[in-house]
């Protein structure tokens, strides 16, 4: 089994904070990759420079054998990388259902004239667009809401929909940002059964998450940063006992 | 006569009164994040009041300065309260909608700016009675006026001023700390209505002064004067740094030498007579014509709306403006 | 699409029906008035097809653009300088009016690349800018080479014509009698027809969709991988070809066209149809378009003569009266009704949320 997201001396600057310094790890196929530390360790960074959204300064990632670089956000998600936000970004006046049909643009084809002619072609991949967006709405557990309007939507419901937009445009590697955030302790049960249903249909998952319990749970094995630097791997039982990680979320007691 | 420095001081001038405008579009929207696309109206009403008041004086036998002094004096207080209803009747209510929305209300509060202008002043172009008498100097093979000295001026002091107020006094603080947080500003104590009221109050005051030095340089007003200029001074604002006081002096500055420069010598580079050999044809008629003009000078306002697309493309954040990521 | 509720087939089909007799039938009843009414008819279609490329940009793509009647002004002087005696060239129309709508997504593409990053009130300024700056070219290109004819405008511009039918001039068929505008209407309002179903069919498609998640979320847009640069443009070169079409029909209609036809305030009178009808909902934007051009000449004939038995006279003008119902009817939108008079089902969801 090879590695299907290797990331190798990545570092990121903003002016005078160094959000990301020589961070490599390599995230295997069709494992859950928990991804953690303190408020500000650069973990969302971190999906920004994978994703594309801004440059890394330094360093590279190779996904699926091949190498990221330069590569535009769009181009990120045709490639196989899917992501959702902290901060929930849904197409708010929008329908669940149609959230979810947006994500499948990426792996479908109709043209303007498609859409104007509407030939045979492009109706049975309307269908198409729309029956697997129900099938993931269902998967997720909200195809009841499908006709809502995206904002509308409970918080936990939110999040699950943006799993679904995700998972939509068919990727290979699915990084969720703080998925639990918001939720109450049933959803975050509920949320991390799901997230190893998604595991075990073949996918591999990228987990930023604040919630250790769930993290111990789901994970197969996890990353942690602090001050953008890459201070322990390996699986949960030993990040766990690491003391670095240890000091790191517990404070350092008066370092000079 | 020397062109270019001739130029460079109807630019000087120009660019004044740019600043002068763009500072009331840079406040606003340093504080509250809106192009106040009716901010030129207000500089076109601070014109026509002015206008109408040195008409009317124009007979009295006061001195020119003083009749000009009231006209302003009076410009200001019209201009004030036209940005004081404006930002309480059409954009307040709007402060939370979403960006787009107040933008449009701007529109339509131009239109409306506009055409109750013309229904108070008619569409004629109005001649500015000529109370001053204009005149020149000559320094290095150009001549400036008296007005354009008193225009550059003026300018000057309202900067001094300008930045004295933001930079010194309470109200001052309390603006730029709105334009750094409103939630944090106003958790601190500070009324952010307030202060937005006065910032647009502010920049409407600059405006009706801006509109007094146009009249009496130009020598005319009519109720179209306002969103060309309007747009030039939005231009400078974005020049400089939108947001940014200094900025909008700077940009206000170099805009209008730009122009100004640019309208003087374009002629002269896109004559193609200059340069021999393209084709016979061309041969003839300049033969003929001596001149074969691509651009002339008609297209001088092309320049400001060409700055404005190639700051924004280039460099949107502005001459002095600091870059602000976008945070995903 | 499922999202969207559909009346039952009857009543649809029935109200389908009596759209299109009343269609049918209004040139001959506006006649009956005057045949400027006609020509007032037909000017007024072509702002809803203006209207309805304008929405292609603001309403489904979220992009405010004030320079749009640049691209009716392309359209416009493509056909003129192709069909006049200015250059001697008479090209067929139908050949034409595809060039026009060629020639303005051309523009279109060339204006709206620079303006990709921007945000959406510095876009609105910038467009504003391109389109004054299309019309000072169209007022000065009369020198050193004579293209525009400058602001003195293009005249004699050939009407439509095919073989020996020509759409400008009266003629009777089956004992109807069909004046020049009337001819005009009839395929106008095929055109029209033909521009709400490409609107509507846009809309609910996979690029319809991506338009509208560009409005919605640009950053998350693209993480979901739409390639928002070459759909931003498609809206631009779609939005501009509509505007380019009708700036075709319009010279040809018009027999004369002059920059003056293309100034900001025509822009501005676009936006106020889109934005009054109700942004991105297609029949809202007609509606918007229908109510706002026929404004001056209801006004004409309403304003005049009150005021003469009123006052004696004119006081003020009906152009200045539409001007400032324009003004205010883009204020007072926004404040009470910022989806427009028919909001798209999107709109007004954004309404209730901000009403809490
Ligand atoms: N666009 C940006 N501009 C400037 N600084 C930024 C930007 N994005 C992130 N930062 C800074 O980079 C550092 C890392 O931020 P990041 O959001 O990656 O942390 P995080 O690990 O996701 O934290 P949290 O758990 O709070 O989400 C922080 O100091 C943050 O302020
Ligand atoms: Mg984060």
């Amino acid at each position: 089994m090879s590695d299907l997201l290797v990331a190798s001396g990545v570092g990121k600057r903003f002016g005078g904070v160094q959000a990301l310094s020589n961070v490599s790890f390599a995230i295997r196929r069709g494992e859950i990759y928990g991804l953690i530390g303190p408020n500000g360790a650069g973990k969302t960074t971190l999906f920004n420079v994978l994703t594309g959204i801004y440059e890394p300064d330094e360093g590279e990632f190779s996904f699926d054998g091949e190498p990221l670089a330069e590569l535009k956000p769009h181009q990120v998600a045709e490639r196989g990388i899917a992501r959702t936000f902290q901060n929930i970004r849904l197409f708010a006046n929008l329908s669940a259902l149609e959230n979810v049909m947006i994500g499948r643009h990426v792996r479908t084809r109709a043209g303007v004239f498609g859409a104007l002619l509407r030939d045979p072609h492009t109706r049975s991949e309307e269908r198409e667009i729309e029956q697997r967006a129900l099938e993931l709405l269902d998967y997720v557990g909200i195809r009841a809401r499908a006709n809502d309007p995206a904002g509308s939507l409970p918080y936990g419901d939110q999040r699950r929909l943006e799993i679904a937009r995700a998972m939509a445009t068919d990727p290979k590697l699915l990084a969720l940002d703080e998925p639990a955030a918001g939720m109450n302790p049933s959803e975050r049960l509920a949320l991390g059964e799901l997230i190893g249903r998604i595991r075990d249909g073949g996918l591999t998952v990228l987990l930023i998450e604040h919630d250790m319990r769930l993290v111990m749970k789901v994970c197969d094995r996890m990353l942690v940063l602090d001050y953008g630097e890459r201070i322990a791997e390996g699986l949960p039982a030993e990040v766990q006992r690491d003391p670095k990680v240890v000091e790191a979320y517990l404070g350092t007691p008066a370092a000079t | 006569m020397d062109t270019f420095i001739q130029q460079l001081i109807n630019g000087l001038t120009l660019g004044a009164v740019y600043a002068i405008v763009a500072l009331g579009y840079t406040m606003v929207y340093g504080i509250i994040q809106l192009i106040n696309f009716a901010h030129g109206e207000v500089v076109m009403i601070g014109a026509m009041v002015a206008f109408t008041v040195i008409n009317a004086l124009a007979g009295s036998g006061l001195p020119p300065l003083a009749v000009v002094l009231i006209g302003t004096g009076c410009a200001i207080p019209v201009c004030v309260l036209v940005g004081y209803a404006m930002e309480r009747l059409a954009y307040r209510p709007l402060r939370r909608a979403p960006r787009l929305a107040p933008l449009i209300t701007a529109i339509g509060v131009s239109i409306i700016l506009q055409n109750l202008a013309m229904l108070v002043w008619s569409r004629n172009i109005l001649a500015f009675p000529q109370i001053i008498d204009i005149k020149l100097y000559n320094i290095a093979g150009a001549t400036i006026t008296n007005v354009q000295i008193v225009i550059i001026l003026t300018c000057i002091l309202i900067m001094v001023a300008l930045a004295a107020l933001v930079y010194r006094t309470r109200l001052g603080t309390a603006m730029r700390a709105t334009a750094q947080n409103p939630q944090v500003a106003g958790l601190m104590g500070i009324d952010i209505n307030r202060v937005i009221a006065a910032t647009f109050a502010i920049g409407a005051g600059l405006a009706a002064v801006a509109g007094v030095m146009v009249g009496t340089y130009y020598g005319i007003a009519q109720y179209t004067m306002g969103s060309i200029l309007g747009l030039k001074a939005f231009t400078a604002a974005v020049l400089g740094g939108i947001g940014n006081v200094p900025g909008a002096m700077l940009g206000g500055v170099v805009l209008g030498i730009v122009e100004a420069l640019g309208a003087g010598y374009i002629g002269t580079y896109t004559d193609l007579c200059k340069i021999s050999g393209i084709s016979d044809w061309l041969t003839q008629r300049c033969a003929n014509d001596g001149h074969f003009v691509l651009f002339g000078s008609n297209y001088q306002d092309v320049f400001a709306f060409a700055v404005l697309i190639m700051v924004l493309v280039f460099r949107p954040s502005g001459l002095l403006g600091e870059r602000v990521g976008d945070r995903a | 699409m499922s999202a969207r509720a559909k009346p039952p087939p009857v009543v649809f089909w029935s109200a389908m029906v009596l759209i299109v007799a009343v269609l049918i039938v209004l040139p001959f009843a506006l006649t009956q008035i005057g045949t400027t009414w006609v020509r007032v008819t037909n000017l007024a279609l072509l702002y809803v097809m203006l209207a309805l490329g304008l929405n292609i940009v603001v309403g489904f793509a979220g992009l405010l653009d004030l320079g749009y009647i640049a691209f009716y002004g392309i359209g416009a002087y493509t056909y003129a300088l192709l069909a006049s005696p200015h250059f001697g060239l008479h090209l067929p129309f139908w050949v034409i009016l595809p060039i026009g709508a060629a020639m303005a997504s051309l523009f279109g593409v060339l204006l709206g690349a620079p303006t990709l990053k921007l945000r959406g009130d510095y876009l609105a300024i910038v467009t504003l800018g391109f389109g004054e700056i299309i019309r000072i070219f169209l007022n000065n290109l009369a020198r050193p080479i004579n293209i525009t004819n400058g602001p003195q405008g293009i005249i004699g511009i050939d009407p439509f014509r095919i073989d020996g039918f020509s759409f400008a001039s009266y003629q009777k068929i089956f004992g109807l009698e069909f004046s020049g505008p009337t001819k005009y209407y009839y395929l106008i309002v095929a055109l029209v027809a033909v521009i709400i179903a490409l609107n509507l069919r846009l809309q609910n498609s996979r690029i319809g969709r991506a338009w509208e998640a560009i409005r919605e979320d640009e950053t998350a847009a693209r993480a979901m991988g739409i390639n928002t640069t070459n759909l931003k443009l498609l809206a631009y070169a779609m939005g501009a070809s509509f505007g380019g079409l009708a700036g075709g029909v319009f010279a040809a209609i018009q027999e004369f066209i002059s920059p003056e036809s293309f100034v900001l305030v025509e822009s501005i009178m676009v936006v106020s149809m889109v934005v009054l009808g109700g942004m991105g909902n297609v029949w809202g934007v007609v509606l918007g378009a229908v109510l706002l051009s026929f404004v001056p000449d209801i006004l004409r004939f309403t304003v005049q003569p009150v005021q003469q038995w009123m006052f004696g006279r004119m006081l003020i003008e009906p152009e200045v009266i539409r001007m400032l119902l324009f003004g205010l009817a883009l204020v007072l939108v926004m404040l009470f009704r910022p989806a427009g008079l028919l909001p798209s089902a999107v709109r007004k969801r954004e309404l209730a949320e901000r009403a809490e």
